[in-house]
Formats: C-alpha cells, structure tokens, sequence
C-alpha cells in the first residue's frame, strides 16, 4: 500500500530538485509526443535545447534571442510572483503589458520629432504608468467590492486588446504609412528606440530592467518588512491581519507593483525588438510569464533561470518548426507540459510518500 | 432489560498521559435520544470513537442488542447498524449531493436510483435537498442533512451526532429536532453529544454526564434543571479558590458598550459589552465556544475596529487604531487558534516572532528587517518558556500545539505588554506547560499588567483569576469576584446563554 504523507514543513531537497525533474519529465513525455507526430524525438529535443545556444550555423541568430525574449518574461513574472506570494492573483500581466506598451509608445510618438536624452527615460515612466493603472482596476474593485481579481484581471486583457487594435489602427497609426495599420517604427526614431547596449547580444534596456527586477525583489522578499508582509498575507491571511497588515494595502501593492513591471516589460518591447504598436506586437509574454513564475518557485533567482528556461523553448521550438516541421500547437503543448509537470512534482515538496500497511488514526 | 440497544461495560482508554475513559458503564435503550454530556476534554469523543470502531478500548466491552459488538473499523460498525455524523463534515464540494453519498456506499445504486431513495429519505424526515445541487453551494446545515441522510440510508440502529448544533442557526436547529424525534419513534436510538444545556434537556430522554473520563451520572434531564446539569458537567473538585493578596493600581483598560455585529454566518455579534481591568489584576472571562470569545479578542486586539469610545486603553480611545497601533500603545493579544492566526504555520518561529514584535522589540530599521535581532528574540522566548524546538528556524506548523503555544504566549508575554489579552491559553496543552502558561500570566500580572484570560477551562479561570465573568451568546454577564462565588452561580452564569435559543424548539 503507497500512501501520502504530510511534510511537516516543505522539503528544500525537493523545491530545488521538482523543476529539474519537470524538466527532465518534459522531454521523455515531449519525445514521445514527437515521436507519435513521426519526428524523431532525439533530434526534436536537440533542436529546441541544444541548437539555440550551440548550433554552427544558427546558433549567431538566436543566442541573442535568449536575452530579448527572457528579458520581458522575468521583468513580468517578478511583478507577477509578489502577488503570487501574497495569495493575489492577477492573470492579466498580458493587459497590463500592451496598456503599458500603448501610453509609453504614445509618450514617445507624442513628441515625435524631437530629440532629447529624457525621451525614453519618460517612455519608461508613461510605459509603467499604464500598466499599473490597468492594474489598478482589478485592485479597486477588489478592494472595494470585493470582486475576483482572477476573472477582472483576465477580462481587462481582452479590453487591452481592444484598446491596442484601435490604436494601431486609428490614434497611434503612422500618418506618413499610407493608410497601413501600426506606428511609426521606433528604430527609424534613435531617440526612443531601446536598441542593444552591447551589439549582438540581444542586451537591451528591458533586459537590464529585468536584472535589477530579480535583484529588487529578492531584497524586498528577504530583507524588507513589506517583502515580509507580501509572504504573510499569503502563507496565512489570518495572521497577517492580526500581526496589522491591511490587507488592502497589500492588494494595491502587488497589484500595482506587478502591473507596472508589466507595463515597462510592453514599452521596451515595443520600442525595442518589436519596434512598433502593431495589431499583434504582443507575443503573449504576459501569460507565459505565470508559467515562468511558477517554474521559478516565485523565487526571484529562480524566476531568473526559468526564465531564460522559458525563452530557449520559445527559440528552439520556432527552430523545430523551421527545421523538422513540427506544429506550432504541439511546441505550446510542450511548454504546457513543463508546467504540468511541475504542478504534478510539487507533491514531493509537500509530501512524503510511504510503502506499507495503512493504520487507521 | 430487553429493550437495551447498546450497553458499554467499563470502557476504558488511556492515552499516553492521560486517561481518556476511566470504567464508563452505561446502556442506551432503543427509541430514546441519549446525551452524552461533559465539558471540553471530557472524554466524550474518545467514548463515540470506541463505539464507532475508530478507537479499540484497552478495557471492557460492549454488547449490541444482546450480542457482542467489538468493531475493528467505522466499516464494522456500520455494518452491524452504527452510523454516525461528524461535527467536521466530510464531503467533495465539487461533487453533487448524490455523487457525494454514493462515495459512501459500499455498492451504490444507479445515479437516478439514488437520487429518487435520497428524495424518498429527505421527504420522510422533512430534510429539504436537492439531490443534483453541488455541495459547494450548501449551506453549513443543508451539508449536515447530507451527512445524516447518507446516514439513514443505511438504516441506522444506532445513530451518534456529534455536537450537531453548533453549526445550525435557529430555525435549522428545530428542524434537526423534529427529523431527530421521528427517527426515534420508529425505534433508531441516537446518542447525543453536547455540552448545550437547554437543548439537552428539551430533547433528550436520557443523559450520561463525563467529567474527566468518568461517568459521573446518568439521568433524566428533563427532571433535572440546567443548573443541575451544569453542576454534575463541571462537577464540585474546585480547589478553593483562594482570594490573593495583590495590590491592584489604575485601570488599564476601559471597556464601553462594545458591540459589533457578527462577522459571518457562524460567528457571533458582541451586544453591549461592559468591564474594565486594573493594573496587576486578572479578569476570567468564561464560557461555552462560541458564545462571542473570538469576537471579542478581534475587537480587543484591533482586527476588528469598534465605535469611538468602545475601548479606552490608559485614557486614550483605540476603539479606531488597528492592531499596530494598539501594540505600540501596550496592548497584546494571543488569541485561540495557534496555526493560522496567532502563527503562520509555514513560517519559521524567527519569522514568528516578527509578527507580532517587530515594533516593540525594535526589530525593523528603515523598513529592513533586522534578522539577526528576530533570531535573538526568537531564541530568547524559546528559553525563557521552555519550548521543544530544534532550532528558531524550524517551521512554526512543526511544533506540537503545547510548545507553539509556549512560544505564542511568550512571545507577547516578553514584549511587556501593559494589558494582555488571551484566548484559551491552555487549550491541548499538557499539564506541566498549562502550569508553566498560567504561572508566567501570574508573574506578568504580579509585575502591574492587566490580563484579560478568556477560556473555556473553569478550573483554570478560578486558579488564576481575581474577578470572574461569563460570556452569554455575545454578552457579558456581571462580573464577580472570584472568592465570592460558588459553584451554582457560575453555573447559572454560564447557564442561561442557551434558554433563548431552543424557547422555540421545545
């Protein structure tokens, strides 16, 4: 008889093995399902872990991609896991992240065609601006009316996105375009474009962003009491509010403070690699980014890894597309699995398994 | 007798410590409504959980209408005619009310099958349900219909609920009595547990009182008055409580008409509440669960905030400041559940000890928690009160309840706090860490604080408090001094709370 039991408190041994053996599960399952789609599942595997970083011919290309497309993952999954931590769950990074995209666009296009070092410094600003406005929305009704921040938040991205056809195609279009859909592209505009720091590195400011993100958060979540409030509310509300924290002032924080890493993570991708507010400019990076976050353990150095984790399947499953023809579905499916797994592993942390005879309590 | 159902011959269960049941004897007659009635920690639950098979008594035995009843497992026993309902309910929220009843089955019929016997039961016995509703949408008495129809469909003979009440507001209550009585008229005994007085005596036919594992009586409660019963439940082995030599100085805190409305559907509205506490003194503030002692710490504590005016500490009204404010102001409160409220079970005992002192004990600069500082402080509660841990860092959910409680208490305790509030203070603790609990309370008071014990326990209020007071369904009786009181008037104290609620039942 195998039955399950309680941890008196969390294995460490098991938190930091879980996402190695997600990993490890994803490609045995991964190979499978390659194997049935009639791919070889070796190569498969080498084409989305190894190629990316190591390939002779391809590797120049998209060793870059790893950081641009890392970068806005961490940026959005840090804001997102304080939240997280604190039992506060906002699944509309992806809203808060064009909102972003859309005011710091706008800050920058507003004053088209001037010149001035503070340009995109104030991009910056008017792009975390946006998203922690959108943020606050779920937050005030949270707060105020108690409403779900899950289904608010998820709701106001199909609102975002509204808001981002509408732009591209009326209020932020390229006047000199001829009459195409999208704004002027910020790489042909040197003063707001977030180009590379260092050539060929895929290096840009939101990277750099993301990096004192994680640096950030790991001090507030280990050193600052309100890091210390965030992960109270969360292991035990009932405590936090007897200890004196006010509830709504963690919701507005984390909420907040999510929505505005997001919508700097919008901005410099929209002035960086994407280079313009266009229909689809938007990757989904803010849904994927709860996926990084969870892989991460809502740790900030975990984040950091599983998000680099996350941008190489992203490079190496557009490769397996380009190269062995797999479908894009079963690449999302692929990155499904890794969060799956890790769900599914976590048992371990919580629990230790036991052989023998049952005995009843 | 020929119409013994159940008869128990000195059943008796020791656990390490302590002796759960001494020698209990009693037998329970077919078609009556028994109660089992004794004060927390009783041993009442231990006795039902022999009955029902989920514990093995090291001595004695039992018989079932004649015949020996030894159940090995809950599976035996209902197979033999014994089922029962659990204060803490066991159902799937997810899963409909038919879906939840046949995980109980042993070879559960058809859905549609099911679903029309759970009609046919619920019609019968006057239990609205629905079969298909999904029990996540119940409310907390359709899901105890849940259980006692899964029960029924079994046919009971015999029938144990455990303090089934306490869950159901009025109006369910008296349609649980009524479902209760025509079981009996058709020949199903129930054994009743509880430690409501007025509801025992408006509802059952017999009554076995436990105190401390024994069998004190068996009796009729309706021939019996309240007091009565209070008197065999709490029984007469009160040490004298001997009035102390203390020098009480200004009162600390000032309690005015404090009243808030309940906090949800279970809880209870605090209604006027008056007292004040003086320096190097100890109020007892007694009572059953339930009767308004989590409200009351809340609104003491400042979780819950009250009128302007409700509560004066030291002169100043902090009826408006929250929790933060009232500490820096040297007011502190432990209140009754360890994990999850007075402690974050997941969190180490350093992180713990922030919680609640990382003001008073100067443990954050700008904002930074100061580690080194929480570790010493947490480390120094861990000497000073003895507790069982093998390091500050180990997870507060990992402690046995006796030493998280040692730390919670010293915790507060270690902060000097001008006034202290606590909430069952002693609640399964062991007996030496109980003494060690109440010893350093009284210390603490010797030292010019006002404490404020709120328990269950009245052995424990006459032992260390001066003046004494009983909370009633939200409301606080007149305070006596501890010396001039026996046992009838605490129990008419405590008694009364419940007339109200069953006036209309009986």
């Amino acid at each position: 008889m195998i039955r399950m039991e309680r941890r008196a408190q969390p294995s460490r041994v098991w938190t930091a093995l879980t996402p190695v053996l997600a990993v490890m599960l994803t490609m045995v399952v991964g190979g499978i399902m390659f194997a049935l789609l009639g791919k070889p599942p070796l190569d498969a595997i080498r084409t989305i872990f190894w190629d990316p970083l190591f390939h002779p011919q391809f590797a120049a290309y998209s060793r870059p991609q790893l950081l641009v497309k890392a970068g806005p993952l961490i940026l959005i999954a840090i804001g997102l896991s304080l939240g997280f931590r604190a039992g506060i769950w906002n699944i509309g990074a992806e809203g808060q992240y064009i909102v972003g995209a859309i005011c710091g666009a706008g800050m920058g296009l507003a004053v088209y065609p001037t010149t001035s070092p503070l340009i995109f410094p104030a991009m910056v600003l008017a792009g975390a601006f946006g998203g922690w406005l959108w943020a606050m929305i779920p937050a005030f009704l949270k707060v105020r009316f108690g409403t779900n921040e899950i289904l608010v938040s998820l709701m106001l991205v199909y609102v975002a996105e509204a808001l981002l056809a509408s732009a591209s195609q009326k209020l932020l279009r390229n006047p000199d375009g001829m009459g195409f859909p999208g704004s002027r592209n910020f790489q042909q505009y040197p003063a707001a474009h977030n180009g590379e720091i260092l050539a060929n590195s895929g290096l840009h400011w939101g990277v750099l962003a993301a990096f004192v993100a994680v640096i950030f958060a790991y001090v507030l979540l280990t050193r600052h009491i309100q890091g210390f409030n965030i992960r109270l509310t969360g292991e035990a509300p009932r405590a936090a509010r007897f200890s004196g924290v006010s509830p709504a002032r963690i919701i507005f924080l984390c909420l907040g403070f999510g929505g505005a890493l997001a919508g700097a993570a919008g901005l410099f991708e929209v002035s960086g690699p994407a280079g313009q507010i266009s229909i689809d400019f938007n990757s989904g990076y803010g849904f994927t980014a709860i996926i990084v976050a969870f892989l991460g353990r809502l740790h900030p150095v975990g984040i950091l890894l599983a998000g680099l984790l996350m941008a190489l399947t992203y490079i190496g499953g557009e490769l397996a597309q380009l190269m062995l023809g797999v479908p894009g579905a079963s690449i999302q499916l692929f990155q499904g699995m890794l969060l799956f797994f890790l769900l599914a592993t976590d048992v371990f942390t919580n629990f230790r398994v036991r052989f023998g005879k049952t005995e009843i309590a | 007798m020929a119409d013994t159902l159940l008869s128990l011959r000195g059943l008796t269960k020791a656990y390490p410590g302590v002796v759960a049941n001494d020698d209990v004897s009693f037998d329970i007659r077919v078609g009556e409504i028994h109660a089992l009635l004794g004060e927390n920690g009783a041993g009442k639950s231990t006795l039902v959980k022999m009955i029902y098979g989920l514990v093995k008594p090291d001595r004695g035995a039992m018989t079932l209408a004649g015949a020996p009843y030894d159940p090995a497992e809950p599976k035996a026993a209902r197979a033999s005619g014994v089922s029962m309902v659990f204060q803490h309910f066991s159902l799937f929220e997810a899963l409909s009310v038919a879906e939840n009843v046949a995980l109980g089955m042993e070879n559960p019929p058809k859905t549609r099958d099911l679903a029309q016997q759970i009609r046919d039961v619920s019609e019968a016995y006057g239990l609205p349900l629905d079969p298909f509703r999904v029990v996540g949408t119940l409310s907390a008495g359709e899901r105890q219909r849940v259980e006692i129809i899964r029960c029924l469909l079994q046919k009971p003979r015999l029938f144990i609920m455990d303090e089934p009440t306490s869950v159901l507001t009025p109006q369910e209550v008296e349609i649980l009595f009524a479902t209760l009585r025509k079981l009996t008229s058709e020949g199903t005994a129930i054994l009743y547990i509880s430690h409501k007085l007025e509801e025992i005596r408006a509802l059952c036919d017999h009554a076995t009182i436990l105190r401390l594992g024994k069998k004190v009586a068996t009796c009729t409660p309706a021939e019996s008055t309240a007091r009565e019963l209070g008197e065999l439940m709490v029984g007469t082995s009160f040490a004298a409580p001997v009035p102390r030599a203390h020098s009480v100085g200004a009162v600390l805190l000032d309690v005015n008409d404090l009243s808030l409305p309940a906090p949800g559907a279970f809880g209870t509205p605090l209604r006027g509440i008056s007292f004040s506490v003086k320096a190097g003194e100890i109020l007892g503030l007694g009572g059953v669960a339930g009767n308004g002692q989590d409200e009351l710490l809340a609104a003491l504590s400042g979780e819950r905030l009250s009128a302007p005016g409700s509560v004066v500490l030291k002169d100043e009204d902090v009826s408006r400041s929250g929790p933060m404010a009232r500490r820096d102001a040297g007011l502190l409160s432990a209140p009754e559940e360890r994990l999850g409220h007075a402690a974050a079970p997941a969190m180490s005992l350093i992180e713990n000890g922030v919680l609640t002192a990382a003001r008073r004990e100067d443990l954050v600069t700008g904002g930074f928690v100061n580690w080194g500082k929480a570790r010493s402080f947490a480390e120094t509660v861990i000497s000073r009160f003895d507790v069982r841990t093998p390091s500050p860092g180990t997870a507060a959910g990992a402690l046995s309840g006796g030493n998280l409680q040692k730390f919670v208490i010293g915790r507060e305790i270690l902060q000097r706090p001008d006034v202290l509030v606590v909430n069952q203070p002693t609640w399964g603790v062991d007996a030496a860490a109980a003494a060690a609990i109440r010893q350093a309370l009284l210390d603490l008071a010797a030292q010019g604080a006002a404490i404020i014990v709120i328990s269950q326990d009245l052995d424990e209020l006459m032992e260390v408090s001066e003046r004494f007071g009983a909370l009633n369904e939200g409301r606080l009786s007149p305070i006596r001094p501890v010396g001039e009181l026996d046992i009838e008037q605490i129990g008419l104290m405590l008694g009364g709370a419940h007339d109200m609620e069953v006036a209309h039942v009986a």
